[in-house]
């Protein structure tokens, strides 16, 4: 890239604005696990990196091509099966594939599951084509108690990822290896991703989601570049899913059913259909807050549900748009007179929410608890779930969020206009 | 000698539910001259634009581009063959830039199909013609802007240079200066007649000037059917043309 004439230090400065983000993205993942080397955070990461791939994945569909899919993972969940059967057959000797590679047969099988069935689920956008995918998943849940020997049935399909054969000599018994792996394919899928969105292909796909009236009209079938965005789109998802089936050694029907197709719709609307990026920051979100949730409350799933609600009301462009909006401020310097706001809004925010949040774990306790007169936990603090000062101090505590927010947000608004003003002023002078 | 046309409608009938909206087009365009449609309101203008280019599907008739049948293709492959339209309503990719807008149009011209192994900030070729096609209608400095902040004459402007990105030897405009001001409707005439040269070019509208200044010939639509193809001056003499313009009252009741 760099010729001889080319100034030595401009070629590096231009390599580092280039590729600097993913250098940095490779060396953060190089890093990470050497800083967090607890089995659940190490659990916790590898898990991050295959929803991101995932997450992307699903909005190769949804952000770039306009097609929002109610069963997505059913390719990332064929991806897994077939990937598992795969580690199965090496295992037996059948067939030879290093582990490393085992991703890609997860990979091939998501693209071939995807032609199989977009072709008919990408010949209308829009509501049909939201229609149609939720049909799949109906058929593929069918298929998976119909045919036991494949899906394994309830208990799913387990293998042993010791494989004899490995590239790199590794053994992958230690879930840090299996880490490493992971975050490799992470890059390779995220680059190829990307530079995806820069192709006549995926051009097109944004053409034919932004005006699928237009698109025949400039040469184009816009069935078939919905389907070829669609088959891409599976073959991500399945190395995706290849991934998951190498890390935890065992693929079940949950993978491929409707709840992990729920679950990848609300990680990448939380982190922003619009950018490119916003993905990586819903699916980074979403599975911390998962996997710390499930662990210290019942009622994980309800505050999942309200940060999505809260996400599609209030920033309909997600964590992504968020940022993205604070650019200009940023870059003007101003972003230092929101912060008070800002911090208002977040005490404000936390009150309210604290107050929510013991009212929903009260009649938890109340209602799934085994003693619900029982004394219950909530912050360090034991008390009875049915007594009135807990009720109290949640009804105060909303309260006193709700009249803390009012004026913040008015003020905010008020804020962003004389900022805005400002920064359009400061163009014209 | 025979005259070569790029377009011909022999008996073209269309119907919505049980109303015949086009009853019996027959219209011939000649290869590289710029033809009008004229008429009265709800005469079928846009339905005939619309089967010429696929959008809709003729319920009778024959519709052919350059000597073939086109009648019963999709809009992309009628597109393929050479023919390319406007939208009398702005119908651009709304979330994309002048330029992204432009090199779509020319993807498909251009070879790239469906392809998603080349990078489009490397094929140079491309992105030159994107800017040729920019500066050719005057948009050069508006390249980077999003075309939904574009004002109403930039966004037609637009719309013809989409148009005509492509190549095609056969164009359709659709209401090109609908909704502008006369000196907006000028430029955009100068336009038209630049980006048209040597090609065949139909053109509905409604602005008279604008007809009479562009067209080499004129056709008549009034209630689905042609009732008269002529040069500017016979159309403006003829009878029964004023007197579809006048909407004469007795003949509508037949």
């Amino acid at each position: 890239m760099i010729t001889e004439k080319t100034n030595q230090q401009s070629g590096m400065r231009l390599m580092i604005r280039r590729f600097g983000v993913w250098i940095g993205a490779a060396l953060l993942l190089v890093i990470l696990p050497q800083l967090f080397d607890s089995g659940f955070a190490i659990t916790m990461m590898s898990e991050m990196c295959i929803a991101i791939i995932f997450s992307l994945s699903y909005n190769m569909l949804l952000g770039q091509g306009g097609m929002l899919s109610f069963g997505h993972a059913i390719y990332y969940g064929f991806g897994g099966f077939i990937a598992i059967h795969a580690v199965n057959q090496v295992t037996e000797g059948v067939v030879v594939i290093p582990l490393e590679l085992i991703p890609l047969v997860g990979g091939v099988a998501g693209f071939l599951f995807a032609i199989l069935l977009g072709y008919i689920s990408t010949k209308k956008a829009g509501t049909t084509f939201a229609l149609i995918s939720l049909g799949l998943v109906e058929l593929v849940v069918a298929c998976v108690l119909l045919f036991p020997s494949f899906f394994g049935g309830e208990e799913g399909v387990s293998g042993d990822r010791m494989l004899e054969w490995s590239i790199t000599g590794t053994g992958f018994g230690q879930p840090i290896e299996v880490f490493y792996l992971i975050a490799f394919w992470l890059l390779v899928a995220t680059a190829l991703m990307y530079l995806q969105t820069q192709t006549p292909l995926g051009r097109m796909a944004n053409a034919v989601r932004d005006n699928p009236e237009r698109a025949p009209f400039v040469g184009y079938n816009i069935h078939l570049v919905r389907f070829f965005q669609f088959a891409l789109s599976g073959f991500f998802a399945g190395i995706a899913g290849g991934l998951l089936a190498i890390n935890y050694e065992i693929v079940n029907s949950e993978m491929i059913g409707a709840l992990a197709s729920g679950h990848v719709l609300l990680m990448t609307y939380i982190g922003g259909i619009g950018y490119f990026f916003g993905p990586i920051l819903g699916a980074v979100l979403y599975t911390f807050l998962h996997l710390t949730l499930v662990n210290i409350t019942m009622a994980g799933q309800l505050y999942l549900g309200v940060l999505f609600i809260v996400i599609i009301l209030y920033a309909p462009n997600g964590m992504a748009g968020i940022l993205m909006v604070h650019q200009p401020v940023w870059k003007a310097g101003l972003i230092k007179r929101l912060i008070p706001l800002y911090s208002a809004a977040l005490g404000g925010g936390l009150v309210a929410f604290l107050g929510a949040m013991i009212m929903v774990e009260i009649n938890y306790h109340l209602s799934l608890s085994i003693e619900p007169d029982a004394p219950m936990q909530l912050l360090g603090l034991e008390f009875l779930a049915n007594s009135w000062p807990p009720w109290l101090l949640s009804i105060a505590l909303i309260v006193a969020g709700y009249f803390i927010l009012k004026p913040v947000i008015r003020n905010i608004g008020h804020k962003w206009n004389e900022l805005t003003n400002e920064m359009q002023g400061g163009q014209t002078r | 000698m025979t005259t070569e046309y790029a377009l011909s409608l022999e008996n073209v009938h269309k119907n919505f539910g049980g109303s015949e909206i086009i009853r019996g087009v027959n219209l011939d365009v000649i290869k590289g001259e710029r033809h009008a449609i004229i008429g009265p309101n709800g005469a079928g203008k846009s339905t005939v634009f619309n089967l010429i280019s696929g959008y809709y599907h003729l319920s009778e008739g024959e519709i052919k581009l350059n000597q073939q049948s086109i009648f019963s293709l999709e809009p992309h492959q009628i597109n393929r063959l050479g023919l390319c339209r406007s939208f009398q309503v702005t119908n651009l990719f709304a979330n994309m830039s002048v330029f992204e807008n432009v090199r779509c149009a020319l993807l498909w011209p251009m070879g790239y199909k469906y392809s998603f192994w080349q990078l489009l900030g490397r094929q140079k070729a491309l992105n030159d013609r994107a800017h040729e096609i920019i500066e050719l209608i005057n948009m050069t400095e508006r390249s980077y802007i999003q075309v939904g902040v574009l004002s109403y004459a930039e966004q037609r402007a637009l719309e013809i240079g989409i148009t005509v990105a492509g190549g095609a030897s056969v164009i359709l405009l659709d209401e090109p200066t609908a909704g502008m001001s006369s000196s907006e409707t000028e430029q955009a005439v100068e336009l038209i007649k630049k980006v048209s040269e040597g090609k065949t070019l139909v053109v509905v509208e409604h602005d008279m000037g604008v007809v009479f200044d562009l067209a080499d010939r004129i056709s008549v639509l009034v209630y689905g059917e042609i009732i008269a193809t002529d040069t500017p001056e016979n159309i403006r003499n003829s009878q029964a043309v004023q007197e579809a313009y006048l909407g004469k009252e007795e003949e509508e009741g037949n």
